[in-house]
């Protein structure tokens, strides 16, 4: 122990200095190359910014597609996922409760049409992505909303498809901030 | 639903490819053999032996190798203890954020100390960026701390007779520098490349398009990312970890991330096929290690993608499995491989909610935890497979009735306590604990009634899971859990500290016992330890007394879930 105590310290203090401030620094110098410089890409439309690309935000107005649910409510400084088990009854409920609102919001639709992903909450409550079902699934809803042909807007679903990482690995999805910022800039 | 299989597939395809060379650089560098990178990186140790006080050559026994690490993790105790109460009017606090109190402060300590990373307090709220710092600090020099026990094994394994085994604080600062360093950095601009920010500017605010005001956390984040996934450790920068945007924007950095949690564990293997020069011996150990892994892979995976079935009577369609706690861009297939190679290492971050996974799938994180060595962590994780090795020698020499000798040494009644003592540790700490909490909260369910975020068996899973995370260092957790009470705190708390070190000090002994003793020439009595049969036999070791000691307990928990949704 004795032997050892002052080169524990010693050693501790220059791990100290050089983790927390030279590898830090090597990282922080390098971002400021990158794209938002390290402080995040942000989203703008109508001259102002309107969000940040990579987070989900609320959209509960039938004018925009919605997001998916949130455990957090979409607030961007305490991220996290309901962690509610499989078979908990209040959670089932929950998601009885979403499919019903989903259904009147949404005439026209029949329940096995609405994907998972709608009705559940996801892991960060930040998902900034919806299942391409599920951006078809909510065509209907909007296009009356907004008055602009069906047709139109299933062909604004289909060039928001993202496709899979070099188009094979990992899922399609539909980023719910650029579609409906893109939606706003249609005409009717 | 192809595309996602293939995803998966091309991960574990990859990290095996990456693992072979960096095993062998991983072994050169504990050899003290020329890498390609000693141009740079041989001033950089240079500067930490001269600061530090070291002299490298200066060879240890395996009690010294000991007393040097516990000495260097009592230092580092006190430091974290240090800054973490006090870290809200220290410096680089821009959101306020308050200092810990002393048990979560106690807790937080010791799970970053012990590489453990399991948080009571959630990243955005609960540290200011000087504590993330000093966390992300930890989580390099804790990382480092069991890959020095490791190789001090390692060169245990490969010596004829020998007292000495190189140098602790060599090993130490070596696998900083020179394996996790450079790892972490590729890792860290891979990560600001694509959008996780790095920054020490407070929160930011926005309106969003239909108009909502909402606040956005920021911070050095990328740099600490980086090496929790590398380093076992997974402590999160954000409260929902790897799930979040900032922190995993894309299936890309998914894969970088979910490779970066297995390779150097996979790695340790190889590096120590190459410094004791037996290469089928580590080919052994990672088929063991594997067939344990894909069985645990392909529960999970089938699970998730089939869906909840609660899920499935309500009559609503799954199209891509089960997406409760899940995010989009990952998908339940890629959510469940990390949750597999996440839980087998000690890692424990997480990209999707473990308490929301299917019941069996659930089941499939619990056993990795528990068994805690099909691949495990850094350096720890060998540790603990090099105990199975050696009670599996040992069964296995009773059998046929031969002296029992592992790698040219006898192994005799002292190896065999220690070995069982550290092997029946992990049962009893998880079961022990669990059957504490449960009894508390049967008898009082009012006055706990903040605990279970889930009624049922399902609560007793989060109970069980939380004690099995602490005990296998993991940190992961059912995060429905209210574990931020003095009860948990502590009692978490303690539990990673013995399971932390007790496994440490076990297989460094018995490496080091063994290393001191007569070294026996192979003949045709000897028990070949590097063929498929002993690797069976090495299996059934860790199902016997690894997996079935948790049988029952499981039984209460996943097993009975999934049989209540029939």
């Amino acid at each position: 122990m004795k032997q050892n105590i002052l080169p524990a310290i010693r050693l501790t203090i220059v791990c100290m200095v050089f983790f927390m401030g030279g590898y830090t620094l090597i990282v922080w110098l390098t971002a400021q190359a990158a794209p938002g410089k390290g402080k995040g890409e942000t989203a703008t439309a109508h001259n102002r910014t309107v969000g940040w690309k990579l987070l989900g935000q609320k959209f509960t107005d039938d004018k925009y597609f919605s997001s998916r649910p949130s455990a957090v409510d979409y607030h961007a400084d305490g991220s996290g996922g309901s962690n509610k088990g499989p078979t908990n009854p209040g959670y089932l409920k929950t998601v009885e409760d979403r499919i019903d609102t989903f259904l009147v919001h949404n005439p026209g639709i029949q329940k096995k049409e609405i994907p998972s992903d709608l009705v559940t909450a996801s892991g960060s409550g930040l998902d900034p992505h919806i299942s391409v079902q599920g951006a078809y699934v909510q065509v209907k809803r909007v296009a009356v909303a907004r008055n602009i042909p069906e047709q139109n807007l299933k062909e604004l679903v289909t060039k928001h498809i993202d496709d899979p990482l070099f188009g094979l690995f990992g899922t399609e999805r539909v980023n719910v901030l650029k579609l409906n910022i893109n939606l706003d800039k249609m005409k009717k | 639903m192809t595309t996602e299989i293939a995803g998966i597939i091309f991960m574990y395809a990859f990290t095996l490819a990456l693992a072979i060379p960096i095993g062998r650089y991983i072994g050169k560098v504990y050899e003290g053999e020329k890498t390609w990178l000693d141009n740079i990186l041989h001033p950089l140790d240079k500067i930490f032996f001269k600061l530090g006080g070291i002299n490298p050559i200066n060879e240890m026994n395996w009690k010294q190798h000991l007393a040097a690490l516990l000495t260097i993790n009592l230092v580092w105790f006190i430091l974290s203890m240090l800054i973490l109460m006090n870290m809200g009017w220290l410096p680089l606090n821009p959101d306020d954020n308050p200092s810990m109190s002393a048990d979560l402060a106690f807790n937080t300590t010791v799970s970053f100390v012990s590489n453990t990373n399991l948080q009571h307090y959630s990243g955005e709220t609960g540290v200011s960026y000087l504590g993330q710092l000093t966390l992300m600090l930890f989580q390099f020099i804790s990382a480092a701390a069991g890959m020095a026990a490791c190789a001090t094994v390692f060169i245990a394994m490969k010596e004829r007779t020998t007292e000495n085994l190189g140098n602790f604080y060599n090993f130490f600062i070596k696998s900083c520098t020179r394996i996790l360093l450079p790892m972490a950095i590729v890792v860290a601009l891979m990560l600001v490349f694509n959008g996780t920010p790095m920054n020490f500017e407070g929160k930011a605010q926005y309106i969003s398009l239909q108009g909502d005001t909402v606040h956005v956390s920021r911070g050095p984040a990328a740099a600490m990312i980086a090496i929790k996934q590398l380093g076992t450790n997974g402590g999160g920068y954000y409260g929902s970890n790897a799930a979040h945007p900032l922190e995993n924007p894309n299936y890309f950095t998914n894969i970088v991330e979910n490779i970066s949690i297995i390779l150097i564990p996979i790695a340790m293997v190889f590096a120590l096929g190459y410094i004791i020069k037996r290469r089928r011996f580590a080919w052994m150990v990672v088929g063991v290690m594997t067939l344990g892994f894909l069985f645990l892979l392909f529960n999970a995976v089938y699970n998730e993608m089939h869906g909840n079935p609660m899920i499935s009577r309500i009559g609503i369609s799954q199209p891509l499995g089960s997406m409760e706690g899940k995010e989009v861009r990952f998908g339940p297939a890629a959510s469940a491989y990390w949750e597999v190679t996440t839980t087998v290492t000690s890692n424990g971050s997480v990209n999707a909610m473990h308490d929301s996974f299917t019941p069996l799938a659930g089941m499939s994180a619990l056993l990795g935890m528990m068994v805690n060595s099909f691949y495990g962590g850094v350096g720890v994780g060998y540790l603990n497979f090099y105990v199975f090795i050696i009670i599996a020698v040992f069964i296995s020499g009773l059998m046929v009735g031969r002296t029992p000798e592992f790698l040219g040494k006898k192994i005799e009644a002292k190896e065999m306590k220690i070995a069982s003592i550290i092997a029946l540790l992990h049962p009893l700490l998880i079961l022990s604990g669990t059957a504490l909490a449960s009894y508390l909260y049967a008898h009082n369910p009012d006055a706990y009634s903040g605990w279970l975020n889930n009624p049922g068996n399902h609560g007793f899973s989060e109970m069980l899971y939380e004690f099995t995370s602490s005990s296998a260092n993991n940190g992961s957790g059912f995060e429905g859990l209210g574990d931020n009470t003095p009860f948990w705190n502590i009692a978490c708390g303690t539990v990673m500290l013995v399971a932390r070190f007790l496994p440490i000090i076990g297989p460094v002994a018995i490496a080091g016992i063994l290393a001191h003793k007569k070294f026996i020439p192979e003949s045709a009595g000897t028990l070949k330890t590097d063929t498929g049969t002993f690797g069976i036999m090495v299996f059934a070791v860790i199902i016997i007394v690894a997996a079935l000691s948790f049988f029952p307990a499981l039984t209460l928990g996943p097993i009975a879930e999934h049989f209540g949704m029939k």
